[in-house]
């Protein structure tokens, strides 16, 4: 027998493990809607307490940048390293600089 | 999106220019991503391998689940419904990366049931006794580990990281496998002997997991060149063997192998010829549970398809009453 069409849409699941951290992506599933989702995404990916916080958005709803593009889209940033602190020199025996 | 080959000079450089990126790509142990440009070859052996190991999982559900009504204690009971449950979620992991290669679950899933796709013919063999259930969690888990830790360096990027992901929850099957031959191993002479007799029937299959000898293993040269593969079949196996055999002694069972012996000059455990017409006749044949499986399956499948409708109809319907964002 055929499996029908796959008509359920898919999700991407964020998973936070504690408060205070970041949602990190976690993998992926499909749910008929948000709620189904939520649940089975607590069910797929938080067997060992893995999260205190689930997100889920339709896969569709996600914008990313393009792999292709990965050099020139980040290019600005290669030639600032004026932005990280170790750029600059402290002179010596001065402390919380 | 895999660029079509025209007659045209042009797109023969490009692609000639795309695949030496891939190739550079595979050479610097970058990993090869969806988007990213592939040739037809590794896309189709990636959905291949990656889909019977998804396959696997969820068939390897079947002669596991066998025993969960009959586990001796609450204990036993709950721990392999856990580690069932962990199986569907492995399967779940990998059809998703399957997918991110341009195909779908239904297609997938059409593909099992009619047996036009494969899974990993270990599973078709019954589970007879308890002591299965340990011998299955000891020594198949344990080969599947073995092989899972090895495609966690895999180059194509989702299939890697279902593998770690994986490989955290695999050691726990596997503990809690040998905890039960130990439990066996330790106990009355009935239990020894039970243990013992699924050891019996449970080491050359486990030893068969990791397929043909590279001499004769169709897929493998491409496979390594693609660094799908990163070690052979042969090596994986002398791996499994070389871990297994001091956890067999301290369970003081004995391994079905009487050549079974360690090479001082060469390092590893000798071990004997494995009697591949089994092999094949489990992988080709619809025999020992192979028929079971696939009607379980499929029947799986179809009864469930009631749900899945009524979900759907559930969720257009709320939709439609109450406009989301």
């Amino acid at each position: 027998m055929k499996a029908e069409s796959g008509q359920w849409p898919l999700w991407e699941v964020f998973v936070r493990s504690k408060q205070g951290l970041t949602h990190q992506h976690i993998g992926s599933l499909y749910a008929a809607d948000a709620p189904m989702a939520l649940g089975n995404a607590r069910d797929l990916y938080t067997r060992r307490q893995e999260g205190v916080s689930i997100w889920v958005v339709p896969s569709g709803e996600i914008t990313a940048s393009s792999p292709e593009d990965q050099g020139p889209f980040f290019e600005p940033a290669n030639d600032k390293v004026y932005r990280h602190p170790t750029f600059y020199p402290v002179p010596d025996g001065i402390e919380n600089l | 999106m895999v660029s079509r080959e025209l007659p045209n000079s042009q797109s023969e450089i490009d692609n000639k220019e795309l695949e030496q990126q891939f190739l550079d790509k595979i050479t610097e142990e970058i990993k090869i991503e969806p988007k990213d440009w592939m040739p037809d070859g590794y896309r189709k052996t990636l959905i291949r391998q990656i889909a019977q190991h998804a396959h696997s999982e969820i068939i390897g559900m079947q002669p596991e689940g066998n025993w969960i009504t009959r586990a001796p204690t609450l204990e036993r009971k709950i721990g392999l419904l856990a580690k069932v449950q962990d199986e569907c979620g492995h399967g779940m992991y990998l059809y998703c990366a399957a997918e991110t290669l341009g195909i779908t679950r239904e297609e997938l899933l059409n593909r099992l049931h009619e047996g036009r796709m494969k899974y990993s013919n270990i599973f078709n063999y019954p589970t007879l006794t308890w002591a299965d259930i340990g011998a299955i969690g000891w020594l198949v888990d344990g080969a599947a580990i073995v092989n899972q830790i090895s495609l966690c360096r895999t180059s194509y990027g989702p299939y890697a990281r279902a593998m770690v992901r994986i490989c955290k929850e695999e050691s726990f099957h596997q503990r809690q496998g040998y905890a039960m031959m130990f439990t066996l191993a330790k106990g009355t002479a009935n239990q020894v002997a039970m243990a013992q007799d699924a050891l019996n029937r449970w080491w050359w299959p486990s030893l068969m997991m990791f397929g043909p000898h590279d001499s004769e293993s169709s897929h493998s040269s491409q496979s390594m060149a693609w660094k799908v593969k990163r070690q052979s079949n042969d090596e994986l196996r002398q791996r499994f063997i070389d871990i297994t055999v001091p956890q067999a002694d301290h369970l003081e069972l004995t391994i079905p192998d009487p050549k079974l012996n360690w090479n001082e000059a060469r390092g590893h455990y000798d071990f004997g010829a494995i009697d591949w017409d089994e092999f094949w006749a489990a992988v080709n044949g619809p025999g020992l549970c192979g028929d079971k499986r696939m009607k379980t399956r499929v029947n799986a499948h179809e009864n469930g398809q009631w749900v899945r409708e009524a979900a759907w109809a559930y969720a257009r319907k709320r939709s439609g009453g109450h406009r989301t964002a």
